[in-house]
């Protein structure tokens, strides 16, 4: 077998940005799975209250208050959130650098508010099946601010370091925004199951 | 920006030899312990990763033949009732979470950039933690088990026997755990092969031009993803329960135990098709090779893989049959379970189509077909029969499912992945296996197995239930028993064949050649065993055989860096080229983060404080996995 030269491709770019990324596409394969869990998480709820003579069981419904303020913020952190991916997108260092620090921010304040959600529930996890479900989607979520808060403060750190003015770099950047966007996204039916069947 | 790269040396600045000399270097494992840890290559990953699940499947395969041996006579005292629940979980629980999953993803991490024609498979560093990640909870399985820890609930492990109650000490979180590992492991090559397969293939491989075993593994990709995080979440409601004192499944505050049966059935059924889906591909592809024709019917085959995707999660409830569900409900279920051997037949019609209308050459891989077709039709029916509520009613928990769930994973999965030993393996190694010995072992294998497990619908009907560590000597059960057991020896034997084959061959086969099948896809198309980076230059695809259409010379395209890993990225459907993308550099943090991963888990087993205090090293981990070496694939 003999090579025979039939295109030559040495006037592609270096690197795949959009979708030509390798990255953005195994980030949406990883919103996929995680969304998945979800809603298994979610069917297990309803198939939970489904089995129940009464829901919620043994317990008065959650107070609204925390759980208003932390969906509040999420809301509120999608919009410098996409400022945040324009800036990456036109390469703006300066621009990126701030968003970054402020989306590291607007991941640490959900999260006081999330410890009063817990409480909030007014029931714990060893209460009974109710308790322990609301617990679990409560842990679940947390898990995933949680993670995109470590991913945000360690991409934060690498936009002031040489590593930053990068092609590469902006576009972990817009990854990280499109996967806090899911973060945001797949509380909104986990705070309607929270909050809102309880008191149907 | 960093445009200084560009300026490197290009592969058509230089001679043939200089420029395999450049990729070797660029591309290159180092020696050594270090080297061994902090490889990438897709190859060496997916080598060691094929090695330790047929690993697993000889110690599943002890296993199963320590029972045919306590079986075999009626009150035997080889093994006790407890050590038997362990010996039939492990055993279950091996094949199909160390064994059966792995070693398809395996061949798939092997093959598929191979086939695409591709320098490593995407995201190289999440398939070396891959892998780390399903030893490591192999070796947590199999440690328990030596220290008579060993998780004895049934492979499915259904509450409430497995919950707080009836199972006191750790043998059922061991089980929960080792969920865990296998299940990240087999997520992370999905997540590779989705990628993969969307995104680096070769420039013009349009997607009705991707061969059939891509196909198969890019379906039971989406399969994994959607059907694992069900089994995740199932097995950390049950550590949970176990561990915090959740009520999940606790019929006594609100929970249910039938919940885990929906969560466990959800991924389970789908499981099936994880399994039966690649061996499909596989055989697809030997069946055109040696009938020596492009396949018969390749968009039905492409539309039968999916519409089997699609209906397996239909499925799910066909295994609890017996807990009572709405009328309804069980309609609905049978009729989709039914409706899966419509797919299955489209498939078995078209081979069969391919074999007549070519010029079959009946090498030990095509044997392997045939018999793969053959049981698998077996296994099919009696599928179809325990599909019907009525007669599911009869024969569930009796040997009849025993029987019919290893003729649809030994004779659908087992069996074409032996042929696909056979056929790839002179790629694999450079030396192709004996066809003698490997008949002698095929005949030895497929004649044993049916001697074994055919019996075993007989002994169902007789009323021999399954999960039983003796029986009585007035039951009319041992005059088979013993026949089966017997049997088994034989089939054992096969095995045994096969491997000594497989090791003789390593050493002493005849050289294969680059392509001693004159097979028509890609991987052929470069040395065997394959270099470092696949292919000198990446080839430019015309047609959906390409080393038939062209068999003198492979149009390739030019232009790329030697001085970086460095290959082509292109678009979803026509695979046209979109940039050249440089693929990330060996690194031992994958193990480390590995390791610290499996601190977590384990120590989460014990206390629910690991989660917080194992969290930092993962987290250190994977910084160092990620931030920039200044290495020249950084540069963009
Ligand atoms: C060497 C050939 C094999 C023999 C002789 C064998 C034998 C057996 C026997 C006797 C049982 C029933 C144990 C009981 O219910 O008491 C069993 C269960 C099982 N086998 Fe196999 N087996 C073999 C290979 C395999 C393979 C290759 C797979 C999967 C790919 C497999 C998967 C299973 C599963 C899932 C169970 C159910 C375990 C449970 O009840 O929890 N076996 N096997």
């Amino acid at each position: 077998m003999r090579d025979e030269i039939a295109a030559d491709l040495s006037t592609l770019p270096l690197h795949g940005s959009g979708t030509a990324s390798v990255t953005w596409w195994g980030t949406l394969a990883f919103i996929l799975i995680e969304g998945t869990g979800f809603a298994v998480g979610i069917g297990a709820y309803f198939y939970l209250a489904t089995v129940a003579p009464a829901w919620p069981m043994a317990a008065p419904p959650p107070d609204l208050l925390p759980g208003l303020i932390f969906t509040g913020l999420l809301l509120v952190s999608v919009v410098p959130n996409m400022m945040v991916a324009r800036w990456a997108e036109a390469r703006d260092l300066r621009k990126v650098r701030a968003g970054m620090v402020v989306m590291t921010l607007l991941g640490i304040a959900p999260l006081v508010a999330r410890v009063f959600e817990f409480r909030a529930m007014n029931v714990w996890w060893d209460t009974n099946a109710y308790g322990s479900i609301v617990w679990m989607l409560l842990g679940l979520h947390t898990t995933h601010v949680l993670t995109d808060l470590a991913d945000t403060v360690v991409l934060a750190a690498l936009m002031f370091t040489r590593h930053g003015d990068d092609l590469r770099r902006y576009g972990d950047v817009q990854d990280n925004a499109l996967y806090w966007n899911f973060v945001v996204v797949t509380w909104l039916p986990v705070y309607v199951c929270l909050y809102g069947v309880p008191r149907l | 920006m960093t445009q200084d790269h560009d300026a490197g040396t290009r592969d058509h600045q230089v001679d043939r030899t200089m420029l395999e000399a450049r990729l070797a270097k660029t591309w290159r494992t180092d020696p050594g312990l270090w080297g061994a840890l902090a490889t990438v290559d897709h190859k060496i990953i997916g080598r060691r990763y094929i090695v330790t699940a047929f690993v697993f499947l000889a110690l599943g395969g002890v296993l199963a033949m320590l029972m045919r041996l306590q079986l075999a006579g009626p009150e035997a005292r080889i093994i006790g009732p407890d050590r038997y629940n362990q010996i039939f979980t492990m055993h279950g629980t091996t094949m199909m979470f160390l064994f059966a999953v792995p070693v398809m993803e395996a061949v798939a991490v092997y093959l598929v950039p191979l086939m695409i024609g591709t320098r490593n498979i995407a995201f190289p560093r999440l398939n070396a933690f891959s892998y780390w990640m399903f030893l490591f909870g192999g070796l947590l399985l199999w440690v328990a088990f030596a220290l008579d820890m060993g998780p004895d609930v049934g492979w499915f492990a259904y509450v409430p026997l497995s919950g707080p109650q009836f199972s006191a000490g750790k043998r059922a979180d061991i089980w929960a755990q080792m969920i865990t590992f296998t299940e990240v492991a087999a997520l992370a090559v999905a997540v590779e092969i989705v990628v993969t397969v969307f995104k680096q293939r070769a420039p013009g491989m349009s997607l009705d031009r991707v061969p059939l075993f891509v196909w198969a593994m890019l379906v039971t990709s989406f399969l994994v993803i959607i059907a694992m995080p069900a089994v995740m979440v199932a097995s950390t409601m049950l550590i949970l329960d176990r561990l915090v004192g959740t009520h999940f499944f606790n019929p006594a505050e609100g929970g249910d135990v039938l919940l885990w049966q929906h969560l466990f059935w959800f991924f389970g059924h789908p499981e099936v098709y994880i399994i039966f889906l690649p061996a499909v591909g596989m055989v697809s592809t030997m069946v055109a090779t040696f009938a020596r024709r492009p396949v018969f019917g390749y968009l039905a085959l492409v539309m039968a893989m999916v519409a089997t995707g699609i209906l397996a999660f239909g499925l799910w409830v066909h295994h609890m049959f017996v807990t009572g569900l709405p009328r309804l409900g069980e309609s609905f279920f049978t009729a989709s379970s039914m409706a899966i051997a419509v797919p299955a037949g489209i498939q078995i019609f078209c081979w069969i189509a391919t074999l007549w209308s070519g010029t079959p050459r009946f090498a030990t891989p095509l044997l392997w077909v045939v018999a793969f077709i053959v049981t698998f039709v077996i296994g099919g029916l009696t599928g179809v029969m325990v599909a019907s509520v009525p007669f599911d009613t009869q024969v569930h928990d009796t040997y009849f499912v025993v029987a019919h769930f290893h003729y649809v994973l030994i004779g659908g999965a087992v069996f074409p992945l032996l042929g696909a030993v056979t056929y790839w393996f002179p790629k694999f190694t450079g030396r192709m296996m004996s066809e003698r010995l490997g008949t002698w072992s095929f005949w030895l294998i497929v004649v044993g197995f049916n001697l074994t497990f055919f019996p075993m619908h007989i002994l169902g009907f007789q009323g021999m239930p399954r999960r039983i560590y003796t029986y009585q000597p007035d039951l009319p059960w041992h005059g088979l028993n013993l026949f089966v057991s017997l049997c088994a020896v034989m089939l054992v034997a096969g095995f045994v064949l096969f491997a000594v084959n497989v090791v003789r061959s390593l050493r002493c086969g005849v050289p294969a050649g680059d392509n001693p099948w004159d097979a028509p896809t890609l991987e052929w198309a470069t040395s065997s065993p394959p270099p470092p980076y696949n292919f000198a230059h990446i080839p430019v695809v015309g047609g959906s055989n390409p080393l038939w259409e062209s068999p003198e010379k492979l149009p390739v395209a030019s232009g790329l860096c030697l001085d970086r890993r460095e290959l082509i990225v292109s678009s979803v459907v026509e695979a046209q080229p979109e940039a050249r993308e440089s693929s990330p550099q060996n690194s031992v943090w994958p193990f480390f983060a590995a390791i610290a991963t499996s601190v977590m888990l384990i120590g989460s087993i014990f206390t629910p404080w690991a989660v917080v205090w194992g969290a930092v090293p993962v987290f250190v981990t994977l910084v160092g996995w990620f931030w920039p070496k200044g290495t020249p694939e950084d540069a963009a």
